[in-house]
């Protein structure tokens, strides 16, 4: 739906709507912090985020689909189709009927998550940081009128 | 009742090639965008898969990082249409030829 | 030990050539840069006059030694190094070089003085010294070599020095790359020689190929081949059969450009590597012959031409043409030792020769035809007076220098058996007296035949010094070579019989008693000399419509004379049109445009028609990069599962 819909509002919401099914997935594999902050930071920040440009922009509608067909599109249906048979494939012929693991529950919990940031992985999270600085500075950068 | 690891992983794999479906199809900028954060989900996905299937926990600390990281670059990736939009009033991909010699 | 300064003596010349050549131009007195020239070339001078007298102090086989500087090449069997011989020989020539490159340098300081590339021709006459005294200490073919190339580039540089000053047909540039290119001919049998003697005998060092050849027999068929290709090399330099046709137009130098250079030494140059050779030569009697006849050829046909030319400097050249033809003369009937005394002797009198002529052209303000002369011995006495003796030296009379040599060479031919070749000598004594006197009575005596407005005075004592100096030289000069019938002991060819030791054997020669036959040839060639002196002042200066007379009844005979036999024209027709015609249509057009050229142009077409046809590829939509991005990751996703 997401991909088909003409209206880039409709599009948005429709992937708000996918974000909130995975958040419920990640419940499923016992990941609980996880699902939490993918409703939190997926749908509320981001797609708030998203939603909030398509505005600003004050975007029309697209035309429809299939109404114009050219080699690219038609290029990207067929590739699309031979990339999925391929994962497809790989993924039926692993041996992955594993159970799941005893310890799922434990390592969803956001207690095994701090321990394990701050203490095996204080590394990338500090350098995320300055990377979430960059993007600040550059997020305003690029989006400053020109006076 | 125990979904396989391989459901999740099939799952995943068919989020992602509709987002590359989306990404190659559609002409609208931001829709473009949308779909590549729908195939950043479907990595996720996989990665929380594999993590609850054997009991590790790099996979849901990658996934944090994976989220983190994924907001820097919505930031930015906006303000770029942002910019886009002011000079050529347009988000139409198709009309944003300049990226050759 | 002296013979260890003989680096300094080399290196001066070239320090002078650049202080003079990189500061000169900035230093404002003539003297001082004449001054730093003729200093660099005295100090080698003094060392050559020290090594001499060290030399004479010593025994007979301790004279020789092999100063090693540093090692220049060493690549695979090849080794050479800059390092001289010290020897009989080479001290010999050095004086020569030496002593009478610093009596023109300080002629120079006169003669030049007021132009203003002064410091051009002092650096340039330097660099000249430089190179050929590298052509004479070396002790290897490559870095004699190195001095044969490096004289050669000297005299383009120096006959071009006005370089655009007209001459002749063309300018004196042209005069110059004549040379040059002359030059270069000679200089391929010259590469050819050395190249089959590294592939004979391994190396280029004089002391192995020498030591080497004494082991071989006469008549080796490859030591044939390499001295006729070092023989044509020398024809070149020294201005013989075929390759003589640049030295009359080298003339379009400077005056002591011609003294030095073209007189007495760089043309020697083929002689002293024909005499260094002579061990080779001495193994291949067949190229012997080729030098003595090409030798006795050119002195009788330059003689010839030099009979009937009216520029006074002309006329010198085609005399130095002949006396070189004298010492090849002497070098090829195995002679070695007279044909260098004759270098020694024709060193003296020629360099004063034309720095007489300088004198005279510098008088009558740049007149060079003799026929616009006359009556100026009461103008310039100094002048007249040593002109008057190089003339007697040359012509052959005793005792001056001129007879001792040329006579040895006369009687060494005849002992030697080469009878033709001892009468063509003859007659080209006869000839050579009657033109110089010819010259002499044309120039300085008679009748005023001057154009209006000239003064002729006579030159500064920086010009008539070293005439002065010369002129003494060529009378005692030839006292170091008297030969044993007339009661002396030859010091020359006893000085120099151990460098010619080894050849000698290999001809077998024994030394010879006085016979009366030498007594009979002394006086047939003072003969000859007197009555072509006689002839020429008879009629140059009483009866003087008889040359006229005799050119008119000899026309034609005349007017090929005048032309130089034609050969300038013929090497014109022959060699010259047809190779720049052929290199401008076949060479240039056809290949280098039509086929060089099209190859690249086609070559970047064939690019440009490609780089057109993919740039449809890059449309500018990052859509379509991403497609095609994903084949490629199917692509790779799929390679690996099939592995």
């Amino acid at each position: 739906m997401v991909i088909l819909q003409r209206n880039p509002v409709m599009s948005a919401i429709s992937l708000i709507g996918n974000f909130f099914c995975l958040a419920l997935l990640y419940l499923l594999l016992k990941a609980q912090v996880l699902a939490v902050l993918q409703i939190v930071v997926y749908t509320g920040a981001i797609m708030v985020l998203v939603i909030f440009v398509i505005m600003l922009l004050n975007l029309g509608d697209e035309t429809k689909l299939t109404e114009k067909f050219d080699v690219r599109k038609i290029a990207g249906v067929v590739l699309a189709t031979g990339f999925l048979l391929e994962m497809l494939y790989l993924f039926a012929t692993g041996d992955a009927d594993v159970p799941q693991s005893a310890n799922a529950q434990e390592i969803g919990t956001i207690e095994a998550m701090g321990s394990a940031i701050f203490s095996r992985f204080l590394l990338p999270f500090e350098v995320t940081s300055l990377l979430l600085l960059a993007a600040i500075v550059g997020a305003v950068v690029l989006a400053k009128k020109r006076t | 009742m125990q979904l396989s690891l391989s459901a999740y992983l099939g799952l995943s794999a068919i989020l992602f090639t509709i987002g590359v479906a989306g990404v190659l199809l559609r002409r609208n900028a931001i829709v473009v965008f949308m779909c590549i954060e729908l195939m950043l989900n479907s990595v996720n996905l996989s990665l929380i898969a594999f993590s609850s299937y054997r009991g590790d926990i790099t996979g849901q600390v990658l996934v944090f990082f994976v989220m983190a990281v994924a907001a820097a670059e919505a930031a930015v990736g906006l303000a770029i249409v942002i910019a886009l939009f002011r000079n050529k009033q347009t988000v139409n991909i198709d009309e944003v030829n300049i990226l050759k010699w | 030990m002296a013979h260890q300064y003989i680096g300094y003596a080399v290196f001066l010349p070239l320090i002078g050539f650049l202080i003079n050549g990189l500061i000169g131009r900035k230093i404002k007195s003539e003297s001082l840069v004449g001054i730093i020239g003729s200093a660099a070339v005295a100090i080698g001078f003094i060392i050559a006059a020290s090594i001499l007298v060290e030399m004479l102090g010593s025994p007979p086989d301790e004279r020789s030694h092999i100063v090693y500087l540093f090692n220049w090449i060493t690549a695979g069997d090849l080794s050479v190094s800059v390092a001289y011989q010290v020897d009989q020989l080479s001290v010999l020539m050095m004086l020569i070089v030496t002593g009478v490159g610093f009596l023109i340098h300080v002629y120079s300081i006169g003669y030049m003085h007021g132009d203003p590339g002064f410091w051009r021709f002092f650096s340039y006459l330097n660099l000249f010294i430089f190179t050929m005294l590298n052509l004479i200490l070396a002790d290897n073919f490559l870095l004699m070599f190195l001095g044969w190339e490096g004289v050669g580039l000297c005299s383009y540089l120096l006959i071009g020095f006005w370089y655009d000053r007209k001459f002749e047909k063309g300018t004196t540039g042209d005069a110059a790359k004549k040379a040059f290119i002359v030059n270069r001919i000679g200089d391929f049998g010259f590469l050819i020689g050395m190249f089959l003697i590294f592939t004979t005998f391994g190396s280029l060092n004089f002391s192995t190929v020498f030591a080497h050849a004494s082991m071989l027999s006469v008549g080796t068929p490859i030591v044939m081949w390499i001295t006729l290709a070092l023989f044509l090399g020398a024809t070149g330099k020294s201005a013989q059969i075929p390759l003589f046709v640049w030295l009359p137009d080298a003339m379009a130098g400077p005056t002591p450009v011609s003294a030095l250079i073209h007189a007495a030494t760089m043309v020697t140059a083929g002689i002293y590597m024909v005499a260094r050779c002579s061990v080779l030569y001495a193994l291949a009697p067949a190229t012997m012959e080729v030098v003595a006849i090409v030798g006795a050829c050119t002195a009788l046909v330059a003689a010839s031409i030099g009979l009937v030319q009216n520029d006074i400097k002309k006329i010198l050249a085609y005399s130095t043409v002949s006396q070189l033809g004298y010492m090849f003369l002497a070098l090829g009937v195995g002679a070695f030792a007279a044909g260098l005394f004759h270098v020694l002797t024709h060193a003296f009198f020629k360099a004063l020769l034309f720095l007489g002529s300088g004198a005279v052209i510098h008088a009558m303000h740049e007149e060079q035809d003799i026929r616009k002369m006359g009556e100026l011995k009461s103008h310039l006495p100094t002048t007249y007076k040593t002109f008057l003796v190089g003339t007697v030296a040359i012509a052959g009379i005793p005792p001056l220098a001129g007879f001792f040599s040329k006579d040895e060479i006369l009687w060494k031919s005849f002992a030697h058996g080469y009878y033709v070749l001892w009468f063509m000598g003859l007659v080209g004594a006869g000839l050579t007296a009657f033109y110089m006197f010819r010259l002499l009575s044309l120039t300085f005596d008679g009748e005023k035949r001057w154009d209006p407005g000239k003064h002729p005075h006579e030159a500064p004592a920086t010009m008539t010094i070293p005439l002065i100096i010369l002129a003494v030289l060529s009378a005692i000069g030839g006292f170091v070579g008297i030969p044993a019938s007339l009661g002396g002991g030859n010091a020359i060819e006893h000085w120099l019989d151990p460098v010619f030791e080894k050849a000698n054997e290999k001809m077998l020669l024994a030394g010879h008693d006085v016979e009366a036959i030498e007594y009979v040839l002394m006086a047939l060639s003072v003969g000859v000399a007197i009555a072509g002196i006689f002839l020429a002042r008879k009629w140059y200066l009483q009866r003087s419509e008889i040359p006229d007379r005799l050119s008119a009844r000899f026309a034609g005979l005349y007017k090929l004379l005048l032309n130089k036999y034609y050969v300038d024209e013929a090497y014109d027709a022959v060699v010259i049109t047809p190779a720049a015609k052929g290199s401008e249509k076949l060479l240039w057009r056809g290949i280098d445009v039509g086929v060089i050229d099209w190859f690249v142009n086609a070559l970047a077409a064939a690019f440009g028609f490609v780089s057109k046809t993919m740039r449809v590829v890059q449309t500018g939509v990052a859509q379509s990069y991403a497609l095609v991005f994903l084949a490629g990751v199917i692509a790779i996703v799929g390679w690996l599962i099939t592995r």
